[in-house]
C-alpha cells in the first residue's frame, strides 16, 4: 500500500498542533486567574490568596515550558510539511507569526521573571502588574495566532498576484469574518479550561482535607465564575456557529449530518452518516431543531452536504461525532456550574463526596471539549488550508514521500511520549505538594542557575516529598 | 526597487540572528557534547551551571530565526526547510531532549543518569545536524520553478557529514573556551586540557572544508579565485584567531581565549556567506527573489526593531548577573 504524504502530514499536524493546543489553552486560563489572585491579594492583603497565587504560579510554570517545547516544532511544520502553502501564504502568515514569537519573547523577557521570581523582591502591587502583563501577553499570543487560523478559514483582505497571496489590507485580513467569534469562544474555553483544572485540584485537596480553608476560598470563587462563563460559552458557541452557517455551510451541514438542503431539519442527537451512501443510516433528533437553532425558524432553511461535490466534502462523521462530544461536554459544564450552585445550600459544595469526586473528572472535560472543537473546525473545512483558495493537494510540500512522513511522525509520537510523560508526572508532583513550603533539607536550591520556568517551582522530580503522606 | 533596499536590510537582520544563535547556542550546545567526558558529577554540576541562566535566551534567537525566514525571505524557509526535512526533526528532537534535561536533571536523584544521557545525546544530534545543514548549504538544493526537488537524503552527503562533524567539534572548542572561562579547580585544568587537541580537530577541519568548498561548484570558485582578493582576509583572520587561541590558553588568559573562539567562529561565518553571496538559495536564488512583498517585511519591520533591542539588553543583562566563576557545590546547601 502506498503511504500518503498528505493524509501523513495531516495526520503529522493534528498531532503535533494538539498536543501542543492543551498546554496555552491551560496556561492562558491560569495566567489570567493568577492574576485574579495576585489582584485579590492586593486588594485584601489577606495572605491565603497570595499562597494560593505562589500554588498555581508553580504550576502555572511547569505547564508554560510544556508549552514552549512543543511550540518550537510549531514553527518549522509550515516550512517541512506544508511549504506550497507557506510560499503561498507566506506574505499574511509570516508576519503574523513572527509577531506571535515577538510577543512571546518580549513576555519572557520581561514580566514572566518578575512574576515567577520577584514575589518577595517587589512590591505586591507591582508583582500583581506583573501577572497581569503576561496573563495579557498570552492572550497576545493567541490574538495573532487565532488571526493567522481564521484568515485561513475565512480568508479577505488579500489578492493573488504570481501565485502567491499579497495583503491588500492588514486591517481586514486580521479582522476577517470568523476571527473574532474564534478569539472569544477560544479565550472563554481557555477561562474554563484553568476553572475546572483549579476546581478539580481544589476538590482533591478537600477530599484529603489539606489546607481546606484556602481551597474551599478557591473552589468558591471559581464555582462563581464558572455559572457565569458556562453559558456565556454555550451563547459565543452558537454565534460562532451562525457565523461558520454564513461562511462555510457546508461545515455546518457536517456538523448537523444533514444531507439536503431543506427545511425543518430536525437537531440530530445521534445518527450514524455514511458518505458512500450520502445519507444516515440511521438517526435519532428532535424535530425542526437544527432548523430552530440555526435560522430561528422551524422551517428555516439549512445547508445540506449534497450541494457540493462528493470530492470536496468534509469527512463527516468526524466532524459530527466531534461536534456532539463538544456539546456534549459544554452541557456538562454547566450542570456541574448548576450543581455547585444548588449545593451551595448548608456548604454542601465543600463535603459533597460525589461533586468533588465529579470535579476532579471534569478537570479533564475542557482539554477534551477544545481538542473536539477543533477537529470540528479543522476538518469541517476539509478539503481545503485556505477555504476556498488553496486545498490540501495544492498546500503540501512536493518533494515529500509518505515513508519520510511516516517516519518523522512515529519520531515525533516518540520524543512527546517521553515529555508529556515527564512533565505529567512532575506537575502532579508539584500538586501533591500543596500550598507548603518544603522543609530547608527538602528544598531544591536552584540559586544562581537557571531562572527559568522550571526553576519557580522548587519541587524535586524523583525521591519523596512531605506531601507523600497523601 | 524600493527607495530602501528593505530585502538587504533584512538579509543583515537574519544574518545576524543566525550567528548571534550559532555563538551562544555554540557554547552551550559544545558542553552538551564535553558532558560525557567530565571528570566527575561535580564537574557536571557546573558545566551545567555554567549556562542554565542563559541557555534559553540563546534558542529564542533559533525561532526568531524560523519566523523571520518566513516573513522576510520565505523562498528560503519553503525550499530549506523541505530539503533538510528529516535533518530538522533530528534537530528539533535533539533541541527538546537537552531542553527537558535542563529542567529536570537537576531535581532528579535516581533518574539522573538518564538526564545526562538526554543532554549529552541531545547536544551532539543538534550539533551534527546544524553542521550538516551548513554543509547542504554550500552545496547548494535541486531545485525547479521555486519547489524542492530533490531527494529526501540530499542533505546527507561525504562533504556535508565532514561539516557536521566540524561543528561538533567547532562548539565543543566553544563549549571547552567558555568553560575555563566559567570554572576553577580541577574543572579548569580539565577543560584546558581538551583546548588544544579540540583546535587541533577545528583546524583540521577548516582546512579540508576550505580546500574543498572552491570544487563544489564554479561560481564559489570563481568568486575566491577572481578579482575579489579582500576577502582572503577572512581565512587568514581565523588562522589568527586559532593561533591566539593557543598562545592565550598558555598564557592563562580566560577571556581573550574566550573571545578570540567566538572570532574564529565570525570570520569561518563571513567567509561562508562571501562564499555564496547574495545567493541565499545556492544555487538559483538571491535574496531578491526569496523576498516577501515590501509590505510583509515592513510590517514585521517595525516589530522586530522594536523587540530586538529588548531583547539584547535583556541578554547583556542576565549575562552580567551571571558573570563570574561557577564554583563546585555551589547552589546545594
Amino acid at each position: 500500500m502506498a503511504l500518503d504524504p498528505i493524509l501523513l502530514s495531516r495526520l503529522q499536524f493534528a498531532f503535533v498542533v494538539s498536543f501542543h493546543t492543551i498546554f496555552p489553552v491551560f496556561t492562558i486560563g491560569l495566567a489570567s486567574y493568577v492574576a485574579l489572585l495576585q489582584g485579590l491579594y492586593v486588594a485584601t492583603g489577606e495572605a491565603v490568596w497570595d499562597r494560593l497565587g505562589l500554588f498555581w504560579t508553580k504550576i502555572f510554570a511547569v505547564v508554560f515550558a510544556m508549552g514552549v517545547v512543543t511550540g518550537i516544532v510549531m514553527a518549522f511544520q509550515f516550512g517541512t510539511n506544508w511549504s506550497n502553502f507557506s510560499q503561498f501564504a507566506s506574505n499574511f502568515i509570516g508576519p503574523m507569526l513572527s509577531y506571535e514569537v515577538i510577543t512571546a519573547f518580549f513576555l519572557e523577557a520581561g514580566f514572566l521573571g518578575v512574576l515567577l521570581f520577584g514575589r518577595h523582591r517587589v512590591s505586591p502591587s507591582v508583582h500583581f502588574f506583573a501577572a497581569l502583563m503576561v496573563a495579557a501577553g498570552t492572550f497576545i499570543s493567541a490574538f495573532w495566532i487565532l488571526a493567522t487560523n481564521s484568515w485561513m478559514q475565512t480568508p479577505q483582505g488579500y489578492e493573488i498576484r504570481e501565485g502567491m497571496v499579497h495583503v491588500t489590507s492588514w486591517i481586514e485580513a486580521i479582522f476577517n469574518p470568523s476571527f473574532p467569534y474564534r478569539f472569544a469562544h477560544m479565550a472563554m474555553a481557555a477561562f474554563l479550561t484553568g476553572g475546572f483544572v483549579v476546581c478539580g485540584v481544589s476538590a482533591w485537596f478537600l477530599l484529603r482535607r489539606r489546607d481546606v480553608e484556602a481551597h474551599k476560598r478557591a473552589l468558591s470563587m471559581t464555582m462563581w465564575l464558572l455559572l457565569i462563563l458556562t453559558p456565556l460559552q454555550a451563547w459565543i458557541g452558537d454565534e460562532h456557529g451562525l457565523n461558520t452557517l454564513e461562511h462555510q455551510p457546508e461545515k455546518i451541514a457536517a456538523m448537523e449530518g444533514n444531507w439536503d438542503t431543506q427545511s425543518n431539519v430536525p437537531l440530530l442527537l445521534f445518527a450514524l452518516p455514511d458518505r458512500g451512501l450520502q445519507g444516515n443510516r440511521m438517526e435519532i433528533g428532535i424535530p425542526n431543531g437544527a432548523s430552530l437553532i440555526l435560522r430561528h425558524d422551524a422551517d428555516g432553511v439549512v445547508p445540506g452536504l449534497k450541494d457540493i461535490p462528493v470530492d470536496q466534502q468534509p469527512p463527516v462523521w468526524i466532524v459530527f461525532y466531534s461536534f456532539r462530544v463538544m456539546v456534549a461536554l459544554g452541557m456538562l459544564m454547566i450542570a456541574f456550574a448548576v450543581a455547585g450552585l444548588v449545593l451551595r445550600r448548608g456548604d454542601r459544595i465543600y463535603t459533597s463526596r460525589w461533586f468533588l469526586h465529579g470535579l476532579q473528572g471534569m478537570s479533564l472535560a475542557p482539554f477534551v471539549a477544545v481538542l473536539a472543537g477543533w477537529f470540528v473546525t479543522e476538518v469541517g473545512r476539509s478539503p481545503w488550508l485556505v477555504y476556498g483558495v488553496l486545498s490540501y493537494a495544492d498546500a503540501v510540500t512536493p518533494s515529500l514521500s509518505g515513508g519520510m512522513v511516516l517516519a518523522t511522525l512515529i519520531g515525533y509520537i516518540a520524543v512527546y511520549a517521553v515529555i508529556f510523560w515527564a512533565g505529567v508526572y512532575y506537575l502532579f508532583k508539584v500538586v501533591r505538594q500543596g500550598l507548603d513550603e518544603l522543609g530547608e533539607d527538602e528544598e531544591m536550591h536552584d540559586y544562581d542557575r537557571p531562572e527559568r520556568p522550571l526553576s519557580a517551582t522548587r519541587v524535586p522530580f524523583d525521591g519523596s516529598t512531605a506531601s507523600s503522606r497523601s | 526597487m524600493e527607495m530602501f533596499d528593505l530585502s538587504l536590510f533584512w538579509a543583515v537582520i537574519i544574518a545576524f540572528g543566525i550567528i548571534m544563535y550559532v555563538l551562544m547556542d555554540g557554547f552551550d550546545l559544545g558542553l552538551g557534547i564535553l558532558f560525557p567526558f567530565a571528570p566527575d558529577e561535580d564537574a557536571r554540576d557546573v558545566m551545567m551551571n555554567s549556562v542554565a541562566p542563559v541557555w534559553d535566551g540563546n534558542e529564542t534567537w533559533l525561532v526568531l530565526g524560523g519566523t523571520g525566514l518566513i516573513a522576510a525571505f520565505p523562498l528560503v524557509y519553503t525550499i530549506l526547510l523541505p530539503a533538510l526535512y528529516l535533518g530538522v526533526f533530528l534537530m528539533l528532537a535533539g533541541l527538546i531532549f537537552r531542553g527537558v534535561a535542563f529542567e529536570f536533571r537537576f531535581k532528579s536523584k535516581r533518574t539522573r543518569g538518564w538526564w545526562n544521557a538526554a543532554f549529552a545525546g541531545g547536544s551532539f544530534v543538534a550539533a551534527f545536524a546544524q553542521g550538516c545543514v551548513v554543509g547542504a548549504y554550500i552545496q547548494g538544493f535541486e531545485t525547479a520553478d521555486r519547489v524542492y526537488t530533490g531527494g529526501a537524503f540530499d542533505w546527507l552527503t561525504p562533504f556535508s557529514i565532514l561539516t557536521g562533524l566540524g561543528l561538533v567539534v567547532g562548539y565543543t572548542l566553544l563549549g571547552a573556551t567558555w568553560l575555563v572561562l566559567k570554572s576553577e579547580g580541577h574543572v579548569r585544568e580539565w577543560a584546558r586540557g581538551l583546548i588544544p587537541k579540540l583546535l587541533i580537530g577545528v583546524l583540521a577541519v577548516f582546512v579540508i572544508v576550505s580546500l574543498w568548498t572552491p570544487w563544489i561548484d564554479p561560481g564559489v570558485f570563481d568568486r575566491w579565485f577572481d578579482h575579489m582578493q579582500v576577502i582572503w582576509l577572512l581565512p587568514f583572520a581565523a588562522l589568527l584567531c586559532a593561533v591566539g587561541i593557543y598562545v592565550a590558553t598558555r598564557r592563562r588568559r580566560e577571556g581573550l581565549a574566550f573571545l578570540l573562539t567566538l572570532g574564529l567562529f565570525i570570520f569561518t561565518y563571513l567567509g561562508l556567506l562571501v562564499s555564496r553571496w547574495p545567493y541565499v538559495i545556492p544555487p538559483d536564488y538571491t535574496l531578491w527573489d526569496a523576498a516577501s512583498a515590501p509590505e510583509s517585511q515592513f510590517f514585521i519591520l517595525i516589530g522586530v526593531l522594536f523587540v530586538v533591542p529588548i531583547v539584547l539588553t535583556y541578554t547583556a543583562w542576565s549575562y552580567w548577573v551571571f558573570r563570574g566563576k561557577v564554583r563546585v557545590g555551589e547552589g546545594y546547601h
